[in-house]
């Protein structure tokens, strides 16, 4: 098996495991979707610079050297990816809090939303 | 000069009224009432100084740009056609203006009506004068709207915002089809003024296009003109107050059409189809609303369809389409609009006197109110087409014309039987409007309040003249209206104007045995009906029950909003798996489309061959992922196994020679971790199963869809070589960028803009979630039903211990790690995260209260001033560069010029790097700390011993 | 002094409106806002709003000045760092930028003017997180690299995210729960659609990408397209296009009335990413990639402005209305876009101006008519009069007749030029259709709603609930609707500049040269085949 064959699928479970949890009803495993998600895409932005090995973008180290590109915009893509999940985590936390549940919809499932109900007289 | 015509009303008229019609004093509306008239008397007067140089066959026109670049042009014309109708807009709107000072109640708002009717007035002179279509359209549409506002002026009641409502949405929509055969038009012919469209007739007509501008054009036309089957708007708009409806749907706007259609026929007008579609829908009409009228018991709905009969007459001589069929149209437009606008006038004073509108409950009035009787009869006459007011003259002419025409022989024989079926019906409700009103015995039922008597002066004025004007030119038309009509007719024909002779008696012939032969039986028609009052008990409310206009557009609207109500609650139901489902989806569809035509496979790159590490870490993910799939309900384990997925992510990087990620990653994931398990204690420890079979599937499909896409676009390009601008780092990173750790060099130098950006985000994030949970911890009801309570009342001796020990630890580790960056992995952001958790753990360790007091001071507002700081440095050292002339974040060793900055090469690329430094520790710790005082606060509040 | 100035900032200008709000959240944020605390009047709250709005104010004249310099034609290009595109970050200055950024900052005066008439004191921080937004906006308008796109895009993101809950509530934050996992979720497509494009072209900088992708082999085009249309479902959210509208009508209902305003202008951020990726890049000339997005644009632009307007009909509050008729200008716009022509992208870019500021209008409108209403609020039923009835009346009047595309109002002109430019087209009879139906059936929602509102008042025993809104609140709104009006009058320079910036965007390799001039222009190859960098490594000392 090949290193690349490894890693395309791996990215692709775990891309598959983080939409399943995604389209979850609970904030809680959107929440864990989220971050998954971010695993995986941050891996794939890396991979776009194709497989290396013993090659860390150091100079004057090793003769070859990774595609340093890919490795810069994935850090950049952590941190953004860590400061968003701290904030939905708040957010979800702080929604509960307001709502009484923890449904991504603010209402437990079967009742209407507010915003929905009500008629237009003329 | 000509925009003055218009600006008077649209400007002074508007303001000036609305300003007066507001002050609160007694004069205010006789005032108001003084200013609209003599607005409008100064634009009939400025029309009438006009007057003569047009009338030596001259074209006044003066021409503005405005937006050119769409053809949309600020161009006048003033030629007969328009000085005719903007004669009688002002003209009959100063008598219109005179009587409803009188009208008017003491509760109506006087100055939302004047000037409202001056916009009106305004509108309706731009669309006469208008050369530019365009500019035309503006006007029409806006003659939609200023009907609108005076249909609904008794907002109060219903039926006035039904009709306003109903009028703007025929006449407007009517007006956006036209807008649409006129760019059309303009397509066709490569401009909007009339000046140069006329003449290009043949051109116009031979064009593929033609057809549907003429749909649309007309459509605009019958809409605003209350042609059938758009009439319908007409009578329900009477609910507005009487002079609007004398001003609006005797004189001016239903008029509107009948100018337009006069206005295009050089350019549309003469091939078959108009001839055809315009004759037929104004023959229709004539009879129709004649017929109808006739059973109406309402003064001003008798009016109403009176009108629309009339406006037929009108349209279908247009459509007939000879010059002569021209001269009689221009003819009754001004005679339709002295009497009608006359007789609402008297309907007016009627209801005004008795407080009622209703014929079944009316008459015997002649005794009460004489004058008004006379004048009343006087205008019905000529309504009726009685000899010798001037009702009859162009009626005679109507019927002339339609003789002509049936000349031809086919269906155009039926032209003058409907035509005189329509005069028979037109004497007949003539006379019912008079007979019932003023005669027919004593008043039937009036209120109990009502002592009719006639109105003042000013009230009976303007009908008086009126009434006069349908005598005088009834008995001598060649001295008063002829040479306006020559004119006008020649204007709208394109052609000097046929020769003809305006006379009461034009000897025996066909058309005036037609129109006797219409009186008599007319008359014999209404007693016939009238005898014992049946007339008053018949309805034509109910005859075509479902198929009357009126009821198919009310159920229409209705069906429409009740259609959109649905359409929209299905789609948009408020359900975020829903939204996210078609996200993912909308993707997957748009993604794969390129690849329809074949897609690219397994490319050529020399693989790398996977250790057995690789292969257990792999064979680990897999577990983790079924593993979440099948027990994320269960959220601690869930938050666990999310942590080994991160740690795999991790070792990935370590193997495939990114260190920098490597520890990047690894340090995240211990803050978001922790925050995870912060979190967690402040929901319920497993989540319900709740989603159908059904919805699981569906989304277990578009998951492995998705993995699947991702996967295989990894694996194409994984197994393909790349070009890439990486060279260039390679190249330039030791060199000018003065480190040899690229990746870091790239961050914090060749896209240190980024990092700018990103630490930014990091901020705002933080504050965000202070701004979040602010206001949270004082709410009630308790925060946790069933989840554990996440204190650290007692902290165990080691956690104590060994905090101590990892503090200073790691403040040198992170020196160290700060200080490698530019060369070796590691950099400001890891230093800060470090720093961050170091911290942290000193929070555990030391307990809520003390750490709040020391972290937590102010609120939160100290990190918040770390993170300001953090970004403050960061962001003044990229400024730093402009004192050397240099762009944004140019880093010290870009030149070499300035020996200080040279001695230090590191300088402004690890100072920016000390602004991330200090932001990532600001906001990670606002972060954990606001959470952790939330908490704190909950378990203080005593649901948690 | 000016001069002075001009010596040291002239030429930063484009980094500037960037920089500006930048430095002044950070002051903010050094000054702190009282811990929370902050009262209506308090003294910190006071001093925020000065440097707020004075910020604000500095901000439009800059924003202004590059416009006038675009107006000119320079097409201004910043390095960043001094690293020549298109390896370092460049920032690029053309008619669209210019305009929007100057659109960005107008709109954020009037909205921060009635944010600071009290909403502003509803949270913490608001003024500093605005800054923030401003500084995300500004900066996506005019980077020249598709990475700090995303960059940028998430700045203004999280600010929004902030923005969006400021003011807290339960239907906040239940609205902030979707549009931020929704938001979330598309950053993710966002960097998967980068990853492909750079491991296709192997750049990043747009000019270098137009370039590139010109030259690209059928199969590699095909993958580009993927990467591309992966971020049109991304920009598509943002925009609010169907199927990706639905979660916009709930929420901008529910943000506060100047912070709906202000999002106005966050549905054309999607608008101007499609325009730069999918007209421009993808445009005409992108060889085997060309029009990447033509099956898409035109008939879910014209379906979006459908179902918008359908949504406008069902709303049963003004609210909910204007956001749904948000959503159908939008469809306008792209349908507009998705023609693909010089004429009906200016068309369109017109009409997004117009669209922006008098929806902005709108949503404070909405808040202003709302507080006069008692309980009812903004419910299309019933109610007590408005105290200002003639005030409140003639504003929603124009700004509903101007959204339905009445003449002589901007929104009138914006949708003739899309029809007069659509009719060149093979798709004029469905754009035409739809518009003008859509134009009808808004005129007939709003009419309705106007009617409800402001003429089928219940007599109430008592005295009209609310007294008017206060002055500063009415001005700001006032001010933003002259603001819109106002493009009627200038409809003529207006439409120029429009013109002019359709065509400058027609002229890929112009703008190409200009960006990368200082790589000696495209001719130079500027992406190498990458094998490990054997060759490629300079070290000190070591000889080239």
């Amino acid at each position: 098996m090949s290193l690349e064959f490894l890693l395309a699928s791996g990215i692709g479970v775990v891309t598959a495991t983080g939409i399943y949890l995604l389209l979850r009803g609970r904030t809680w495993p959107v929440v864990i979707g989220l971050s998954l998600l971010g695993y995986a895409v941050n891996v794939f932005i890396f991979a776009m610079g194709r497989l290396w090995l013993d090659a860390a973008p150091i100079l004057g180290g090793a003769p070859r050297v990774a595609d340093p590109l890919p490795q810069a915009l994935v850090l950049t893509a952590i941190v953004i990816g860590f400061a968003t999940t701290g904030f939905v985590i708040e957010l979800a936390l702080r929604s509960r809090h307001e709502t009484g549940t923890d449904h991504v919809d603010g209402h437990e499932p079967g009742q209407r939303p507010a915003a929905h109900a009500g008629s237009v007289q003329q | 000069m000509l925009y003055l015509i218009i600006l008077l009303p649209l400007l002074a008229g508007t303001l000036l009224t609305g300003w007066s019609g507001t002050r609160p004093d007694a004069q205010g509306g006789s005032r108001t009432a003084w200013l609209a008239a003599t607005v409008t008397a100064a634009a009939f007067a400025l029309l009438l100084i006009q007057a003569p140089s047009v009338f030596d066959g001259r074209v006044l026109l003066s021409h503005t740009p405005w937006v050119p670049e769409i053809g949309l042009n600020l161009g006048l014309r003033l030629d007969g056609l328009a000085l005719m109708f903007a004669l009688l807009i002002t003209g009959i709107g100063l008598l219109i203006v005179l009587y409803a000072h009188n009208y008017l109640g003491a509760d109506d708002p006087v100055g939302k009506f004047y000037s409202t009717l001056m916009l009106f007035m305004a509108a309706m002179l731009g669309i006469v004068l208008s050369d530019n279509l365009l500019l035309l359209i503006v006007f029409w549409e806006l003659t939609s709207i200023s009907s609108f506002l005076l249909v609904g002026y008794w907002q109060h009641k219903p039926e006035a915002r039904a009709g306003a409502r109903m009028a703007l949405a025929v006449t407007g929509g009517g007006g956006l089809a036209m807008l649409g055969g006129f760019v059309l038009l303009g397509q066709i012919a490569g401009t909007y003024e009339l000046s140069e469209l006329i003449g290009q007739a043949t051109r116009i007509q031979a064009d593929p296009r033609y057809p549907a501008a003429l749909v649309l054009i007309l459509l605009g036309a019958f809409t605003k003109s209350a042609q059938f089957p758009f009439h319908f708007w007409l009578p329900q708009a009477m609910a507005a107050p009487t002079p609007v409806s004398a001003y609006l749907h005797s004189a001016t706007m239903v008029k509107a059409g009948i100018f337009l259609l006069m206005r295009l026929t050089p350019v549309i007008g003469g091939s078959e189809l108009f001839m055809g579609i315009v004759t037929v829908a104004g023959l229709l009409t004539v009879t129709f609303a004649a017929f109808i009228a006739l059973f109406k018991h309402d003064l001003k709905g008798l009016l109403a369809y009176s009108t629309v009969s009339h406006l037929g007459l009108i349209t279908c001589l247009i459509g007939l389409g000879s010059p002569l069929a021209a001269v009689a149209a221009v003819f009754h437009i001004l005679n339709h609009a002295s009497f009608k606008a006359a007789l609402f006038m008297s309907a007016g004073i009627v209801d005004h006197e008795t407080g009622t509108r209703d014929m079944r409950r009316l008459g015997g009035l002649w005794h009460a109110m004489p004058w008004t009787a006379t004048l009343a009869m006087t205008a019905a006459a000529a309504m009726a087409g009685v000899p010798p007011f001037n009702g009859f003259l162009s009626k005679e002419m109507f019927l002339t014309e339609a003789v002509t025409f049936a000349q031809a022989g086919g269906w155009r024989t039926l032209v003058p039987v409907l035509a005189t079926v329509a005069a028979l019906c037109s004497v007949a409700y003539s006379l019912r409007l008079v007979h019932d009103t003023f005669f027919n015995g004593g008043p039937r039922d009036l209120p109990a309040d009502a002592h009719p008597h006639d109105p003042p002066l000013g009230m009976r004025l303007p009908v008086m003249l009126l009434a006069a004007i349908c005598v005088i030119v009834g008995v001598m038309p060649a001295l008063t209206l002829e040479p306006l009509v020559r004119l006008a007719s020649a204007a709208m024909l394109g052609t000097p104007a046929p020769e003809f002779h305006l006379a009461l008696w034009h000897g025996l012939n066909l058309p005036l045995l037609l129109s006797a032969l219409a009186l008599v039986l007319g008359a014999a028609l209404y007693f016939g009906l009238a005898r014992s009052g049946r007339l008053h008990r018949l309805s034509s409310e109910d005859w075509f029950g479902v198929l009357t206009g009126l009821h198919l557009f009310t159920r229409g609207v209705d069906r429409l909003f009740g259609m959109a109500g649905r359409a929209t609650a299905l789609l948009e139901n408020g359900s975020l798996q829903r939204y996210l489902a078609w996200m993912v989806f909308s993707t997957l569809v748009v993604a794969v489309a390129p690849l329809l035509g074949g897609a690219p496979g397994t490319g050529t790159r020399a693989l790398l061959p996977a250790s057995l590490v690789a292969v257990v870490l792999w064979a680990l993910l897999l577990v983790a992922c079924a593993w979440l799939v099948l027990r994320h309900h269960q959220r601690f384990e869930s938050v666990v196994v999310t942590g080994v997925v991160g740690l795999v992510t991790a070792l990935t990087f370590v193997s495939l020679s990114a260190p920098d990620l490597a520890l990047t990653q690894l340090s995240v994931e211990v803050v978001s971790t922790v925050l995870l398990l912060m979190g967690l204690a402040l929901l319920p420890r497993q989540s319900p199963r709740e989603s159908s079979t059904a919805r699981r599937l569906r989304d277990a499909a578009l998951a492995l869809a998705g993995g699947g896409g991702v996967a295989w676009l990894a694996w194409v390009m994984l197994t393909r070589d790349h070009d890439s601008i990486a060279w260039y780092f390679l190249n330039q990173s030791a060199i000018a960028g003065g480190g040899t750790n690229v990746v870091n060099v790239i961050l914090v130098d060749f896209r240190g803009y980024d990092t700018f950006g990103e630490i930014t985000v990091l901020g705002i994030a933080a504050i965000g979630v202070l701004a979040l949970m602010e206001g949270m911890r004082t709410r009630r009801p308790p925060m946790d039903a069933e989840g554990r309570s996440w204190t650290f009342a007692t902290q165990p001796l080691m956690l104590r211990v060994a905090a101590r020990m990892v503090l200073p630890l790691a403040l040198v580790v992170t020196i160290y790690i700060f200080m490698r960056g530019h060369n070796l992995p590691g950099g400001g952001f890891i230093a800060g995260l470090v720093t961050a958790v170091a911290l942290v753990l000193q929070y555990m360790a030391m307990g809520q209260t003390r750490a709040e007091t020391l972290l937590h001071a102010g609120s939160g507002s100290r990190f918040v001033r770390w993170i300001g700081g953090g970004l403050a440095i960061a962001g003044l050292t990229g400024v730093g560069a402009f004192l050397f002339g240099r762009p944004f974040l140019t880093s010290a060793h870009g030149h070499p010029a300035v020996p200080v900055l040279g001695e230090l090469p590191l300088a402004t690329a690890a100072l920016f790097d000390l602004g991330v430094y200090i932001t990532v520790v600001g906001a990670t710790l606002l972060t954990l700390s606001t959470l952790g005082s939330v908490t704190r606060e909950t378990t203080a509040a005593g649901e948690h011993p | 002094m000016n001069a002075l100035l001009d010596a040291f900032f002239g030429a930063h200008l484009p980094v500037l409106p960037v920089l500006l709000p930048l430095f002044t959240a950070a002051l903010l944020l050094l000054s702190g806002d009282g811990g929370g605390q902050a009262s209506h009047g308090g003294a910190q709250l006071r001093r925020a709003r000065r440097i707020s709005l004075v910020s604000a104010v500095l901000g439009v004249l800059l924003a202004w000045r590059l416009l006038a310099e675009a107006a000119a034609g320079t097409l201004t290009v910043y390095p960043l760092g001094e690293w020549p595109a298109p390896f370092g970050i460049v920032l690029v200055v053309d008619r669209l930028s210019a305009m929007m950024l100057a659109l960005t900052w107008t709109l954020a005066v009037p909205v921060l003017w009635y944010a600071s008439g009290g909403w502003d004191a509803h949270g913490r921080y608001f003024h500093a997180v605005f800054h923030f937004q401003l500084m995300g906006l500004s900066g996506a308008f005019v980077t020249g690299d598709l990475f700090n796109l995303f960059v940028f895009f998430e700045v203004l993101l999280i600010a929004s995210y902030v923005l969006l809950v400021h003011g807290r509530g339960r239907e906040r934050f239940k609205a902030g729960v979707h549009y931020v996992v929704l938001n979330l979720a598309a950053s993710a497509l966002f960097l998967i659609g980068l990853a492909v494009v750079y491991a296709v072209a192997g750049t990043l900088n747009m000019a270098d990408l137009a370039l590139r992708v010109a030259q690209l082999a059928p199969e590699q085009a095909a993958l580009f397209q993927v990467g591309a249309l992966v971020l049109l479902v991304v920009f598509g959210l943002k925009a609010a296009i169907v199927p990706l509208y639905l979660w916009l009508p709930t929420i901008y209902a529910a943000a506060a009335a100047p912070v709906a305003a202000l999002f106005a202008i966050m549905t054309k951020v999607g608008v101007y990413s499609i325009v730069r990726v999918h007209g421009v890049l993808l445009g005409p000339e992108a060889g085997h990639a060309a029009l990447t997005a033509q099956p898409w644009l035109l008939p879910l632009g014209l379906l979006t402005l459908g179902l918008g307007v359908l949504g406008a009909l069902a709303a049963h509050s003004l609210a909910r209305m204007a956001a749904y008729l948000t959503v159908a200008s939008v469809g306008t716009i792209l349908a507009g876009v998705g023609l693909f022509t010089p004429a009906a992208l200016s068309a369109s870019l017109y009409y997004m101006v117009h669209s922006t500021l008098v929806m902005a209008a709108m949503f404070l409108l909405v808040e202003l008519v709302a507080a006069q209403r008692g309980d009812v609020q903004d419910r299309l039923q019933p109610a007590a009069p408005v105290a200002q009835p003639l005030l409140l009346g003639l504003m929603t009047l124009l700004a509903a007749a101007s959204v339905a595309g009445l003449p002589p109002l901007p929104g009138f002109l914006g949708k003739l030029m899309i029809l007069e430019s659509a009719a060149l087209t093979p798709a004029h009879t469905w754009v035409w259709a739809v518009v003008l139906v859509g134009g009808l059936l808004t005129l007939v929602g709003l009419a309705r709603a106007g009617t409800i509102l402001f003429w089928n008042t219940v007599p109430t025993a008592h005295a009209p609930a609310a007294s008017g809104g206060s002055w500063r609140l009415t001005s700001a709104t006032l001010g933003l609707l002259g603001l819109s009006l106002l493009l009627a009058v200038l409809a003529s320079p207006m439409k120029r500049y429009t013109d002019a910036a359709a065509a400058q965007l027609a002229e890929r390799t112009t703008y190409a040269n200009a960006v990368l001039a200082a790589q000696g222009g495209p001719a130079a190859a500027t992406t190498r085949p990458y094998r490990g960098g054997e060759g490629e490594v300079r070290l000190p000392g070591a000889k080239p």
